[in-house]
């Protein structure tokens, strides 16, 4: 035996082709919710109810709405606002709970690892998993939105595509900080997050109520630009502000799907 | 010594682990062959598992040298991976999934086509005996079942090194004697096994060759005959006293046997004549409660090497 013998490497590919293996975690995740479609039909009752309580209750009490210079009803403003919460609501959902049970509970990520799969089929798969359930709800969203009466515009159409986004974004960012997660009571800072960032993202009421820093602040958050986004989409009256937020979504949702590949090879392949 | 080059399917040298301060695997040189059934034996901690991770090259080494079936884990992880099975320590089945989907989702990962999959899944359930259990639940199995369905899973794509990470840990012995069936089938059909485990007997009925692991080194290398032969004496003779008496005696029959150990029970005399040790005792007048004339096992060659030993 010498120094000698040793085999020279030769560089073999992967048996999947790039993409199959995100592709195949969602088949996982879709083989493992077949069972539990009734969990899925609650995700699309969430914003409906907010809609008809508020949008559509609240609304009554208020007559003409300024919106851009427009006047529209109170319903067609708070509607693409429960849109983009609701693709926000879901995501958040997926990428933390979901995401650290399968991390630390179910060690799932540690079986997927000794197979070809790699870090990045696994970020990948579940965040496409998660546009694809939450983007079945927001579609059937703008229907009943369609069906109301609260579209007036083309543009709506892709609201669609943006609630997608919203959810992408919120994701990637939402797992990347799930990674750094010890138990279950680091889930509390999320929901100290999430209550106001619904409630006061131009959600309900307009950003014209906040002045100085805080509207500032309020501007720069990530729902709020996706209220913005989808509230201009399907109202139909598109400023520059929704370039802004198309640009900061995708910025945020690629920053987060980098942090949450790194993370998982710091925390899975040691 | 020529040695073919598609004949090795791991070869580590030099090869080092470290978690931030502390240094599990300190430089180990191994060459694992085609067709072998090799065994990593060694208490817990001694770097046996960090050792099977980086292997299965999920666990990037810390330093010297690491070639799988002539592949680099750092650069070629995924193509090793497509033809290793890891059967890992704890049971990580996909509890999400029934016992069928477990084994033909798994078998996807591997990108092997859908038709093909549940051919082989049906297959290797009949083979670990759960063809009944097919749509049943993980967690209602009990714990040989899911051994047995991790085994089967970890085979789903053929593979030519199956790595199994204390198999039959935790198992009752129908469960254990199930599984050593089934290894030593698949050791039969040619696939190369690497097997941990801290189970004296399980080395024995299964590793053809084998490294005793101790504190993060190699401690000995061997057929498990030739561990024996190296580290202990064919017989040992196991002598019982009365409580107390076992100092004193030891030192009368010191010279019986090349190794003579106490324990707090009984008197070991390692020698290659267990009789004529017996013989030689009652000949001094020694009168033991209890006597035991057996061959050494491996179990004689670990804990000398791992320690409890009067040789330090």
């Amino acid at each position: 035996m010498s120094a000698t013998t040793t085999p020279r490497p030769v560089s073999i590919r992967s048996p999947l082709r790039p993409f199959e293996g995100s592709g195949l975690i969602v088949l996982r995740n879709y083989v493992t919710y077949k069972s539990q479609w009734k969990l899925f039909a609650t995700g699309f009752l969430e914003p409906v109810f907010y809609l008809f309580s508020i949008g559509i209750g609240v609304g009554k009490l208020i007559h003409v709405f300024e919106f851009n210079g427009h006047a529209i009803p109170y319903a067609e403003f708070v509607a693409p606002g429960m849109l983009a919460a609701s693709a926000f609501n879901g995501a958040l959902l997926d990428s933390t709970f979901n995401v650290f049970f399968k991390l630390k509970y179910e060690k799932l990520y540690d079986q997927l690892l000794v197979t070809p799969l790699t870090t990045s089929d696994v970020a990948r798969g579940e965040i496409i998993w998660g546009q694809l359930r939450g983007g079945s709800y927001s579609l059937a969203f703008l229907v009943v939105m369609w069906a109301l009466g609260l579209v007036h515009s083309w543009w709506a159409v892709l609201a669609f595509p943006a609630a997608l986004l919203i959810g992408f974004a919120f994701s990637a960012v939402c797992m990347s900080l799930t990674t750094f997660m010890t138990s279950w009571q680091d889930f509390d800072k999320i929901t100290m997050v999430q209550l106001p960032l619904f409630l006061f993202s131009g959600t309900f009421f307009p950003i014209t109520a906040f002045h100085g820093v805080l509207r500032w602040v309020i501007e720069v958050t990530p729902l709020y630009r996706g209220v913005v986004l989808c509230r201009e989409l399907t109202t139909g009256v598109i400023t520059w502000e929704s370039g802004f937020s198309l640009v900061y979504l995708v910025a945020m949702g690629v920053l987060g799907l980098v942090v949450v590949r790194r993370r998982l090879d710091a925390l899975l392949l040691t | 010594m020529v040695e073919h080059f598609s004949d090795v399917m791991i070869r580590a040298r030099g090869l080092r682990k470290s978690f931030g301060d502390l240094e599990a695997v300190k430089g180990i040189d191994i060459e694992v062959h085609k067709g072998e059934a090799f065994g990593f034996l060694g208490p817990n901690g001694a770097g046996k598992s960090s050792t099977m991770r980086m292997i299965a090259a999920v666990s990037p080494a810390s330093g010297g040298e690491l070639s799988i079936l002539g592949m680099d884990p750092a650069k070629d992880g995924p193509a090793i991976r497509a033809r290793l099975g890891v059967c890992p320590q704890e049971d990580t089945l996909d509890v999400e999934l029934n016992v069928f989907d477990n084994l033909y989702i798994y078998g996807r990962y591997f990108g092997i086509p859908r038709a093909e999959v549940r051919a082989r899944a049906e297959e290797l359930l009949a083979f670990v005996q759960l063809t009944e259990k097919r749509t049943a639940k993980v967690e209602d199995l009990s714990g040989g079942m899911k051994r047995r369905l991790t085994i089967a899973r970890s085979l789903i794509n053929r593979p030519d090194v199956l790595l199994l990470d204390e198999p039959t840990t935790g198992l009752d012995p129908q469960a254990r004697h199930l599984l050593w069936d089934r290894l030593f089938r698949l050791k039969q059909q040619g696939v190369t096994l690497v097997i941990t485990t801290h189970y004296m007997d399980e080395a024995e009925q299964l590793a053809d060759r084998l490294v005793v692991m101790d504190k993060g080194v190699i401690a000995a290398e061997g057929s498990p005959l030739e561990l024996i032969r190296q580290y202990s004496t064919r017989e040992v003779a196991e002598l019982r006293f009365p409580v107390g008496d076992h100092d004193a005696t030891a030192e009368k029959i010191a010279d019986l046997g090349e190794r003579v150990e106490v324990l707090p029970d009984r008197i070991l005399v390692y020698s290659d004549d267990g009789e004529h040790v017996l013989e030689e005792v009652h000949g001094r007048g020694l009168r033991p409660l209890a006597t035991l004339v057996r061959r050494s096992t491996l179990e004689d060659v670990f804990l000398r090497l791992t320690g409890r030993t009067l040789v330090d």
